[in-house]
């Protein structure tokens, strides 16, 4: 276990900086397992929220709220009703319907007029094959003909299933974006950091973890964190969020939304492995022209040491809701001490100075 | 955990209305938007919040923090008082720091969403974790300044009630500046970044509490160490939270508006209204108690103007976007200078 002098002198990179094993950096013993976590491809997430659901139903998180008047809790922005990862989400798929002007380019593009598709990707585009779009109003092409008894499933797509989708006119093109979002699981966490009870804690295989028995809700872990991902329930005060199905991991089962994500959106595996799949799926994007993919929470040298759970994206991050770079904020705290404590000794001094030569006795 | 339910608190209440509109992904240059900044051209989700609020309740955090500085700068006063015969300011500050000490100690149980478990804040001492550091420092000075402040009233056990006084004395000052770094530790822009002012802040914001208490309750013939500290404190305080302010940049916009900003008008009115009446009225009884409470009045208002300041700061997503864009624009620029051959400059 590191030592706290250096962790405070900055001789450990206990508290910020690359730290290769954060397991034996909180105390595990060497022949702790390898660090897990998850690599979310955003490229390849169809916003169909069965982690979400995986989630509630393997870890009995509960409803997300309790008002009965906003049962459904509507956003009203796109379809993502979820809103936020919180105490009861603890995935959450970002949907941004990316509207924009018919071949207008994207800072990621370099300025190049390429058309702001991704090449290779799934993409809506605007009309103007000569289909006109079907609507509710016409009717449905019937069975084919020369195939009795069977149904073209493509003939009933508008432009024969090339694209899923259409969008009303020619001005525009559409494109969505969908990211499951989840805990990072940081290497410098800062919840765990603040954490006053020792209810969060550092697993064998590097994950961060509340224990319910411990935490007393003094929500200090809440504005630590610099995701956003951590809160506080309201129905029994404690904190929660992912826990990487730490009880999954205990006997060698992935956690429930990997499992459970059609797509191979969502990647468990060991952290290394993760991040070298993670590395040549990069690869493999930007050489199909789609320049503006780009990994999150990958490098070691980020302000929280690099995540345990990182994410290719199409956007930059705050597109999605996450901060462009965040720094684990006990960065700073020893020199935080250095100055609260100096600034003790300034009020005490100011104490006596104020009876200085004041008279009496 | 009746509390649980009902007072999730804050978080969305105020200023949620000035963040929507700000954040608005991308919006950009509409018109009739009266702002006081100029609006931040920044990227977001649905321009919702990107961290989390704390959800500390008001007024339980903020009154904790003032109690707290109040207790630890009364609990000098009192020792001092005591060391040097004024009999009135001894047992002023050592009733405060009691009554601080405990009245803010029951204000951080009923803050917590589960206070029947407060005593698992002592299963462990974390430098890491400014409230586990705060909790050893405020469990001691309590129990010094109480048993202080019994043998004060009782009479009893007087020798064994000055020594206790001096420790919490001394423990004093760390518990009046250590909530600065329990606000700073957060990655609250507008707290963190304020991590070199703050504790000044609080610092003076606790010597003019526990000074105006002093003014309050000591007699004009005792209460000049009192005034000076006081004095003292609320300049610290003004000086310091206009500093904070003005290096805040961009982030200090949430104390000029809103709640935090109604506040901390307030705080500095009151601030300088007692130690103008402080410095001219100290001899008189009823004008320096009333110097002193007016003292106290801008203490507490500082904090929870502080206070309000963090939260509307975490639901802007601008606080977070616009600086952590900066800050990467700034890396990637001396990268390219770094990484330039080093002749190309001078050529």
């Amino acid at each position: 276990m590191t030592n706290l002098f250096d962790a405070f002198t900055g001789t450990a990179n206990s508290l910020s900086g690359p730290l290769p094993d954060p397991q034996t950096d909180a105390g595990w013993s060497d022949a702790h397992p390898k660090r897990v976590g998850f690599f979310t491809d955003t490229s390849v997430c169809i916003g169909c929220k069965a982690c979400e659901v995986a989630c509630k139903e393997w870890n009995l998180v509960p409803d997300d709220g309790t008002d009965a008047s906003d049962l459904y809790r509507l956003t009203g922005m796109s379809y993502d009703n979820t809103g936020d990862l919180g105490a009861s989400s603890w995935r959450h798929v970002a949907f941004i319907e990316d509207v924009r002007p018919h071949g207008t380019a994207t800072p990621a593009h370099g300025g190049q007029e390429t058309g702001f598709l991704p090449a290779g990707l799934p993409a809506v585009h605007g009309g103007g094959n000569g289909h006109t779009p079907r609507d509710a109003a016409s009717a449905p092409p019937g069975p084919d003909p020369a195939q009795p008894g069977t149904v073209d499933l493509l003939a009933l797509l508008p432009d024969g299933g090339a694209h899923g989708q259409q969008t009303p006119d020619d001005e525009r093109d559409v494109r969505w974006l969908m990211s499951s979002d989840v805990c990072k699981h940081c290497t410098h966490a800062g919840c765990l950091d603040v954490c006053p009870t020792g209810a969060l804690f550092r697993t064998e295989f590097g994950t961060v973890v509340v224990q319910d028995d411990i935490c007393n809700g003094c929500g200090y872990c809440v504005p630590s964190c610099p995701y956003g991902v951590i809160d506080v329930r309201e129905s029994d005060g404690g904190a929660h969020k992912c826990t990487l199905c730490y009880d999954r991991l205990g006997e060698g089962l992935e956690p429930a939304c990997a499992k459970a994500c059609p797509t191979n959106s969502i990647q468990f595996g060991d952290l290394d492995e993760l991040q070298a799949a993670a590395d040549a799926r990069l690869a493999e994007l930007h050489g199909r022209g789609v320049h503006e993919a780009r990994l999150y929470g990958r490098d070691p040298d980020d302000g929280v040491g690099g995540d345990g759970a990182f994410f290719l994206l199409l956007d930059e991050p705050e597109v999605y809701g996450m901060p462009p770079d965040p720094i684990v904020t006990t960065r700073d705290l020893p020199e935080m001490w250095r100055n609260a404590a100096l600034t003790a000794v300034g009020l005490g001094a100011a104490l006596v100075a104020a009876f200085w030569k004041g008279g009496r006795r | 955990m009746t509390d649980a339910n009902t007072e999730m608190p804050e978080r969305f209440g105020h200023d949620r209305g000035d963040d929507r509109d700000r954040g608005s992904g991308k919006r950009r240059g509409r018109k009739g938007e009266q702002l006081q900044v100029p609006e931040a051209d920044f990227r977001s989700y649905y321009g919702r919040p990107i961290i989390k609020a704390p959800v500390w309740k008001n007024p339980d955090v903020p009154l904790y923090l003032f109690l707290g500085g109040l207790a630890g700068t009364s609990a000098g006063l009192g020792a001092l008082g005591a060391a040097t015969g004024r009999p009135t300011l001894r047992r002023t500050g050592r009733l405060a720091a009691a009554g601080g000490a405990v009245g803010g100690t029951a204000f951080l149980v009923h803050d917590l969403h589960r206070p029947s478990r407060f005593l698992h804040m002592l299963r462990v001492l974390k430098p890491t974790s400014p409230l586990s550091v705060g909790t050893w420092i405020l469990s001691p000075f309590a129990t010094f300044a109480a048993a202080t402040a019994a043998s004060e009233v009782t009479g009893l056990v007087r020798r064994a009630g000055d020594a206790s006084g001096v420790v919490a004395a001394v423990i004093g000052p760390a518990l009046a500046t250590y909530t600065a770094v329990l606000f700073s530790n957060t990655a609250v822009p507008t707290w963190h970044e304020a991590h070199r002012e703050l504790p000044i802040v609080f610092a003076g914001s606790a010597a003019a509490a526990g000074g105006g208490m002093g003014l309050v309750g000591s007699s004009v013939r005792d209460n000049l160490p009192a005034a000076r500290l006081a004095v003292g404190g609320a300049a610290v305080e003004l000086v310091a939270g206009e500093v904070m302010e003005r290096r805040l940049g961009l982030l200090g916009d949430v104390y000029g508006k809103g709640r935090a900003g109604v506040l901390m008008k307030a705080s500095k009115a009151c601030l300088a209204a007692g130690a103008v009446g402080a410095v001219l009225g100290r001899r008189r009884r009823w004008s320096a108690a009333l110097s002193g409470l007016a003292l106290m009045a801008g203490s507490a208002l500082t904090r929870f103007g502080v206070f309000d300041a963090g939260i509307a700061s975490a639901n802007d997503p601008a606080h977070i976007v616009v600086p952590q864009r900066e800050r990467i624009r700034a890396r990637q620029a001396t990268n390219q200078v770094d990484t330039a051959p080093s002749d190309r400059a001078f050529a």
